[in-house]
């Protein structure tokens, strides 16, 4: 029986309501008294030297309240990027300051060279469109590995190159590597792209800035994943604003998927200009905005090489990658190609010697940055295109080849610095087998020739490491910020709670699936229990949402919180009931004395918590209201098996997804329902990176794929129900609910099932394809099938 | 400034717009409608589908005046007086159907119209009707499990866990 309340039940979603009648509260739905509105003027050549800027005749236009460019700038801060790398030698990342405005060049398409705030967005939109920019347009620097040639244009005049940094991971097993690779029975090699995609969360960012001159105190309304990061990042290091002058509020937030994490130069503009106009100033993205200034994700262009020896055992593995920064650092970006990803290319597997290279370059495009998987996805998709290649190249089956070689033992300490604490990759491998019925494959192969398509099956595994992150190690990395998060747990007097989690909401359901634990730990009713997040100024200071961090890391400062507020509650009711605090227990919402039946409800503890005439005023204070920081001691490591199945039309090169199939181990498992559907959006995500999207520069720097009529969004049509299961869980073994995190998952595991498959279909013409690059559009299909 | 009246959600509204206002502004700067979303520039995402005189219609595609006199139903008026949701909101929640919750006005008012036409609809009709509205979240699966649903049909052997 499926339970129907606490952890592991799947209560319709509370926070539904509200969006399915029109009553969500997104950034864009809040408009302020007198609120005045900006429009950016973004370059339109993605490189170049800035002559002049003649705002005259903008500003003359009646309704124009204050244009600003650079010059209004200079006492301020840039952007700051949040992670610095070291590179293979010892030396820090060359790190380019990231200005609000551009200061006399441009370095990409959308780059904002100034912001006309006016009384409406149309006389802002208009009043920009009049303001003259003189640019010399200078060579674009779009290819990465032309970037980092000697005698290449450079982004930045005052760095020395366009390398950002040579990362060597683990560098001293460089040699060693080297030779196991020389030495090696076989070694299949694969160069590959992994194409760069847009985010696209449906809500474009928004950001409202408001000052109140009397109070001095500012307010920044944005669409973000972690309202406190942006507080400390802007107000520290872009605009000295101390936190107890700035809120940072993040109401409904429409889909982040990693590009809301970051702290963008929007927002500290309008916090900036609403000081500066003395009024509300508002900016909303239009989609086309959007697509040439929310931070990019992946882009690497890699080559891996796996080495096997004679019994088919992997010794080594070696990789290869450009990644590609865009024209300044994004917040989080140095960390996304180095320890988000080298640190997985263990994958499932025991190789012992691992060697991953990563030259992180600068280029005249957007500014590249986390999206959904962040790394991860990047990783599993050479090693699990590279295992299948090696597969063909010595004729073994696939799934066996990943069998030998899985890691079977627990805690398993892996060459690239991490050390998985569970897992159980054989486990989720039976069951794929057991839901996609491989046995079939063949007559189902055979019906799609009867009708004239190719079929194909790819599978693959993946890990991934998630619930981010541990402090200290994370800050020996590289991270200049903490990874812990928080949650206050307020009990009212009458027993319903409110917690106010750093965690942020953008679609993942913490309103219903928070709730669910606190009332199994304290057998009441889920709907006593209310969720707070996204406000600076009534949560406490937390690190929000991304990496699949919520339950794993938010959940657990809930828990922590939750067990000191039910430890003080037990003393409460042991003096109600003249006991021991040690002999006190609760269940279903009532503390008894163990072995009697004396009880008190939860709601007389509550009570007398807050009106404490009967209570021990000598031993703890009134009230009950605890908060609780949690630090992960580890990433936590969800894995699993996918397949994917395809048909292939040969006259179009179309490929269909027939099936798609995932069983993963995420551990304990608190609302299935919403679990299935972080996994189906990951699936989703997945598969447009492996058929569909693709974010595209030609050699001037221009933005091809500019809108929905050119970037591929996958549609309802292009997908099938997907087939996802989650019954193998081994839990997480250092956080206290055993959760692993399953918000990336899906787009991680997908891609190289869908390679696979459609490399299969392929072969299965008798064509010898070894790969073809993401997105696996009609054409590259269809000429790796004719070329 | 052009001065239009319409009738939204039986009620009756009136303002003044610029011959460039489109009625997806007017519902939601002068109405204070923010229910239907905005979603990208290009009539590509259906976020903003609301009803025109019964039809689904993508009112970024819609100048408020073109609108002027005609009947325009949206998100904030499909639920009962007392909140209680339709049968087609409803199902989207029995079914998870949504998740960030902004593609979702106009997932119900396209699947809203759809089942008007044809009350049966199988999965590839829903999906083919669906591909003008984009979701990011949910990868359609129980988007288009919450139609099925809501149109009667049994849904419990879609392949799910
Ligand atoms: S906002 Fe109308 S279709 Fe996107
Ligand atoms: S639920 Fe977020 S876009 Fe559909």
């Amino acid at each position: 029986m499926p339970k129907d309340h606490g952890i592991g039940a799947s209560p319709k979603r509370r926070e539904d309501v509200r969006f399915l009648t029109g009553n969500g509260n997104y950034t864009d739905d809040i408009n302020m008294n007198g609120q005045a509105y900006v429009h950016f003027l973004r370059s339109d050549v993605a490189h170049g030297t800035i002559n002049s800027i003649d705002t005259a005749a903008a500003a003359a236009i009646p309704g124009v309240v204050k244009i600003f460019t650079s010059v209004d700038f200079e006492a301020v801060g840039g952007v700051p990027c949040g992670w610095e790398i070291t590179d293979r030698h010892g030396n820090a990342m060359q790190e380019p300051k990231h200005p609000i405005l551009a200061e006399g060049k441009v370095r990409y398409v959308g780059e904002m060279i100034a912001a006309v705030i006016a009384e409406t967005a149309e006389i802002a939109r208009d009043a920009a469109e009049v303001i003259e920019v003189d640019i010399s347009d200078l060579p674009a620097v779009v290819n990465m590995k032309a970037a980092v040639v000697d005698g290449s244009p450079k982004v930045h005049d005052d760095l020395t190159s366009n390398l950002c940094y040579d990362w060597g991971f683990v560098e001293e097993n460089r040699d060693a590597v080297d030779a196991a690779i020389k030495g090696a029975a076989h070694v299949t090699t694969l160069e590959l792209v992994n194409n760069r995609l847009i985010a696209n969360p449906m809500e474009p960012r928004v950001c409202i800035g408001d000052y109140d001159r009397p109070a001095g105190d500012h307010t920044l309304y944005t669409t973000s994943q972690n309202p406190h990061v942006i507080r400390l990042l802007m107000g520290a290091f872009v605009l000295g604003i101390p936190e107890h002058k700035l809120r940072v509020v993040s109401p409904d937030v429409g889909g982040g998927f990693g590009t809301k994490i970051f702290h963008y130069a929007e927002e500290a503009f309008c916090t900036f200009a609403a000081k500066a106009c003395n009024r509300p100033v508002k900016w909303t993205s239009s989609r086309s905005e959007a697509f040439m200034s929310d931070a990019h994700g992946r882009d690497h262009v890699t080559k891996i090489e796996l080495a096997l020896d004679a019994d088919n055992n992997f010794v080594a593995v070696r990789t290869d990658t450009h990644a590609n920064m865009g024209a300044y650092l994004s917040t989080f970006a140095p960390s996304v190609p180095t320890w988000l990803h080298g640190t997985l290319m263990a994958g499932n597997y025991k190789t012992p010697l691992i060697y991953i290279n990563v030259k992180a370059v600068f280029t005249n495009t957007v500014p590249v940055d986390a999206y959904r998987g962040a790394g991860r996805p990047e990783a599993s998709f050479q090693l699990e295109r590279v295992i299948d290649k090696a597969a063909h190249e010595l004729g073994v089956d696939p799934i066996a080849l990943r069998r030998q070689n899985f890691i079977t033992e627990f805690p398993y300490a892996t060459p690239v610095a991490v050390e998985y604490d569970t897992g159980d990759y054989h486990a989720t491998m039976d069951k794929l087998e057991e839901m996609a019925d491989f046995a079939g494959f063949d007559a189902r192969r055979a019906e799609s020739e009867k009708n004239g398509k190719l079929r194909g099956l790819g599978v693959n595994c993946y890990i991934e490491a998630c619930g981010i992150a541990p402090s200290n190690l994370v800050g020996q990395l590289g991270a200049r910020a903490g990874l812990y998060e928080s949650a206050t747990v307020r009990v009212n007097a009458t027993g319903g709670l409110v917690v106010m989690t750093g965690s942020h909401s953008h679609g993942q359901g913490h309103e219903t699936a928070f709730p669910q634990v606190i009332a199994e730990m304290i057998g009441i009713d889920e709907s006593m229990i209310e969720i707070v997040h996204g406000d600076t100024s009534t949560v406490p200071m937390g690190m929000g949402t991304y990496g699949s961090r919520s339950l794993a890391v938010g959940g657990s400062a809930m828990v922590r919180a939750t067990e000191k507020i039910i430890n003080k509650a037990k003393k409460i009711a042991a003096h109600l009931m003249e006991a021991s605090d040690a002999d006190i227990e609760l269940k279903d919402g009532t503390f008894s004395i163990a072995g009697t039946d004396k009880s008190v409800a939860w709601g007389d503890v509550t009570l007398a918590a807050y009106v404490p005439h009967n209570y021990p005023l000598e031993d703890i204070e009134p009230g009950l209201e605890e908060t609780a920081f949690y630090d992960p001691a580890n990433f936590t490591y969800p894995s699993g098996a996918y397949a994917c199945e395809v048909e292939v039309d040969p006259d179009t090169g179309k490929v269909t997804i027939q099936r798609m199939i995932a069983a993963d181990d995420f551990g304990n498992i608190v609302n299935p329902m919403i679990v299935d559907g972080q996994v189906h959006g990951g699936l989703a995500q997945g598969i447009g990176q492996a058929l569909l999207e693709g974010c595209v520069y030609d050699d001037d720097g221009q933005l091809l794929s500019g809108s929905y009529m050119d970037y591929a969004m996958p549609r309802a049509d292009d997908l099938p129900f997907y087939e996802v299961d989650h019954s193998c869980q081994t839990p997480c073994t250092h956080n206290p609910l055993g959760v692993k995190g399953c918000g990336e998952a899906g787009a991680i595991g997908s891609p190289p099932s869908v390679v696979n498959a459609v490399v299969n279909a392929l072969r299965s013409a008798g064509k010898d394809v070894t790969h073809v690059d993401m997105p696996l559009s009609p054409n590259r299909v269809w000429e790796a099938l004719n070329g | 400034m052009t001065q239009v009246s319409m009738t939204v959600n039986g009620q009756a509204a009136n303002g003044d717009v610029e011959g460039r206002t489109l009625l997806s502004s007017f519902l939601r700067d002068q109405l204070g409608l923010t229910g239907t979303h905005i979603g990208c520039d290009t009539s590509q995402c259906g976020a903003c589908v609301v009803h025109v005189n019964g039809e689904a219609v993508k009112s970024c595609t819609m100048l408020a005046v073109e609108a002027d006199g005609a009947e325009v139903a949206t998100i904030e008026g499909q639920a009962a007086e007392d909140g209680t949701l339709n049968a087609i909101q409803q199902a989207f929640q029995d079914n998870h159907g949504l998740q960030c919750g902004f593609c979702t006005p106009g997932m119900v008012m396209s699947a809203t119209a759809l089942l008007k036409d044809n009350p049966k609809p199988s999965e590839a009709d829903i999906r083919a009707y669906l591909s003008g509205n984009i979701c990011r979240c949910t990868g359609y699966h129980n988007i288009v499990k919450s139609i099925l649903a809501a149109s009667g049909q049994d849904v419990a052997g879609i392949a799910a866990e």
